[in-house]
């Protein structure tokens, strides 16, 4: 009730209140809230101001989140990696615990704790709308090209993931979000690397975002491409279905036929 | 008959031993359903004549699918797959199998299979004819005198097997020999690449050159030479056959870690620019191109044969078939504050191969 109290108030500050004062007001509103949500959510690991938590061993249990920005924190709460079940080598990607309004609060909270990359806005991941059909199609060529180079040695050819050492996967990144892929290209969470501003510009990462949804749209010209997982599961399926269709042919084509008890009438 | 009948009956039976066990003959014959009734045959000729009909009107539909079905640049789809393969391989392949189910099912329905005996004959040709094949040879060796003038068989033999050199030489054609290609200027050869003092680290799709501020720690930049982009001083830039070159050979793996990870081995230690290290990107296993790295822990996976390297510890072999250290490029800042290497690579980047010394 509280909770909707504010909530509701906030919301009517927000929509009143002048657009200038608005600005700053909500946003150390959101912070407050954000900071709340922290403390009962996620101070036992990452500590009560970000600081980070070690074990008595030394090692991690949750690491530093001052300078990780608003990008990191809406990329790990929105794909609901955090808040994580457990400490562990690589966090499973699951349905979110908070609410998108309550990830915003978050987020805002995390980037208050130092510089670091901020979430992008549509603009900054969608393609203006105003582009004519080529200048689309020549952004997605040069998306696809970057995709090739940066991308597919662990994600695979068409964004379908693959394995990591040591039990490690790289993620489907096909049909997701281009919020979610532009922050990841930005923090590089987990054990990706990190592709900044300075390596892969905004306009590069847009490029490749649309690139990405068009291969989404794009009908499986040669047929059913079974995952796109490359030799694996074209393997497995000419292993089962095509040999064991051969199998079933042979012994078709070896077994005895049906037979009658009845003899042959001799014609006269 | 009598053992003193066998006995004169030729040599052949005399030489066969008594069977220990009396041969059984053949098992009675059981006949099938199509054998004995006639409303059966029909039945299963026309299964048969079916076969093949569906066979026809899926070459039919083959020929159809061909003409009908848009490729290129204005594909037409269906359920979401491309319309002209789909049909085109459903049809040719249901037109293929029509004909070998087809013929299968008349083979075990409707064709004769009562068991045969046919004894079995001597594989050889009657003496007769043998005797006479080998006097025609040897006639017609007589007649081309080859076997009383040897001058003559000997120069034909000589000249066939010469003939023989003529395509070897022609081999001789593929290229150059590896060790006739060797010139660091133009970073031509097995030794060399472009890669030479003060020649900028660019992006590997856009060509955009880096500053050591554009990077972050983590960051990891597929990179290439600058030539391959744009012209450097008076050197062009590389187009075609040559750029081919340059890339599969000069291509970097760039990464930006802590300083302080870094351990560089002895003489190396002003290699990296603030923490930022330049790698090739051809393993040198066999020569995939790599860039399969976990940022937490710097190795560099090759995917084809997963030998593993540290990139924070001059790319040494950790894991897998590899067995030399990736090749690191030192790496300066020019005046403008871009990234250069500081020369071409010190060692071959690449598998090993023969002439290769092993330092």
């Amino acid at each position: 009730m509280l909770l909707l109290g504010l909530l509701l108030t906030g919301g009517l500050y927000a929509s009143l209140a002048p657009a200038s004062a608005d600005e700053t007001a909500s946003t150390a509103e959101l912070v407050q809230q954000g900071r709340e949500l922290y403390i009962t959510g996620c101070s036992t690991c990452h500590g009560e101001n970000g600081e980070g938590v070690r074990n008595a061993d030394g090692s991690n249990l949750g690491p530093s989140l001052v300078g990780v920005g608003a990008a990191s924190a809406h990329f790990q709460l929105a794909t609901g990696r955090m808040p994580a079940a457990g400490p562990a080598a690589q966090i499973p990607r699951k349905e979110p615990v908070y609410t998108a309004d309550e990830i915003q609060a978050l987020a805002a909270y995390i980037a208050s704790l130092g510089p670091g990359p901020g979430s992008p806005t549509p603009e900054d991941y969608l393609l203006p709308d105003d582009l004519t059909d080529e200048e689309r199609d020549e952004q997605i060529a040069i998306g696809a090209q970057i995709f090739w180079d940066n991308c597919t040695a662990c994600h695979n050819f068409n964004g379908s993931g693959g394995a990591m050492p040591n039990g490690g996967e790289a993620v489907p990144i096909n049909n997701r979000e281009g919020q979610i892929i532009y922050e990841a290209m930005l923090t590089g969470p987990q054990t990706m690397d990190v592709f900044s501003d300075g390596n892969i510009t905004p306009e590069e990462k847009r490029a490749v975002i649309a690139y990405l949804q068009s291969i989404e749209e794009q009908p499986e010209y040669g047929g059913f491409g079974m995952g796109s997982l490359g030799p694996v599961s074209d393997g497995l399926f000419v292993w089962v279905v095509g040999i064991g269709g051969l199998v079933l042919a042979a012994t078709w084509i070896a077994a005895h036929s049906t037979r009658s008890k009845k003899d042959k009438k001799v014609e006269a | 008959m009598s053992d003193k009948d066998l006995e004169g009956a030729g040599s052949e039976l005399a030489a066969t031993t008594p069977d220990p066990v009396p041969d059984p003959g053949l098992p009675p014959h059981h006949w099938r359903p199509t054998d004995v009734d006639p409303k059966a045959e029909r039945r299963a000729e026309r299964q048969v004549a079916g076969w093949f009909l569906f066979s026809a009107l899926c070459t039919v539909s083959f020929i159809f699918s061909y003409f009908r079905f848009q490729v290129g640049d204005n594909w037409d789809t269906f359920l979401g797959l491309g319309a002209s393969t789909l049909f085109l391989g459903l049809s040719l392949s249901g037109a293929l199998l029509g004909i070998g189910i087809g013929i299968i099912q008349s083979a075990r329905k409707l064709m004769s299979d009562q068991e045969i005996v046919e004894m079995r004959h001597p594989a050889s040709s009657p003496e007769e004819d043998r005797k006479k094949v080998v006097e025609m040879l040897g006639l017609g060796i007589e007649e081309a005198s080859i076997a009383r003038r040897p001058l003559v068989r000997n120069s034909l033999l000589g000249a066939i097997a010469l003939v023989g050199l003529a395509p070897i030489v022609m081999l001789r054609d593929l290229g150059p020999l590896p060790q006739d290609v060797n010139n660091a200027e133009e970073g031509l050869g097995l030794e060399h690449t472009v890669w030479r003092e003060g020649m900028r680290v660019v992006t590997g799709v856009t060509g955009r050159p880096l500053r050591a501020s554009d990077l972050q720690i983590g960051d990891l930049v597929n990179a290439a030479p600058e030539i391959e982009h744009a012209d450097v001083g008076d050197w062009h830039q590389l187009h075609g056959h040559e750029l081919l070159i340059s890339k599969a050979k000069s291509a970097l793996i760039l990464l930006r870690m802590e300083p302080r990870d870094l351990t560089p081995w002895e003489g190396r230690e002003d290699w990296d620019v603030e923490g930022i290290v330049a790698y090739s990107k051809i393993c040198t296993h066999v020569g995939c191109p790599i860039s399969l790295n976990e940022r937490t822990t710097h190795h560099l996976l090759c995917p084809c044969h997963q030998t593993t390297f540290d990139l924070a510890d001059n790319g040494k072999v950790v894991f897998g078939p590899g067995a030399r250290a990736l090749p690191q490029l030192p790496l300066a800042v020019d005046s403008e504050g871009f990234l250069v290497a500081r020369s071409d690579f010190t060692e071959p980047v690449g598998p090993s191969y023969w002439e290769r010394d092993s330092k």
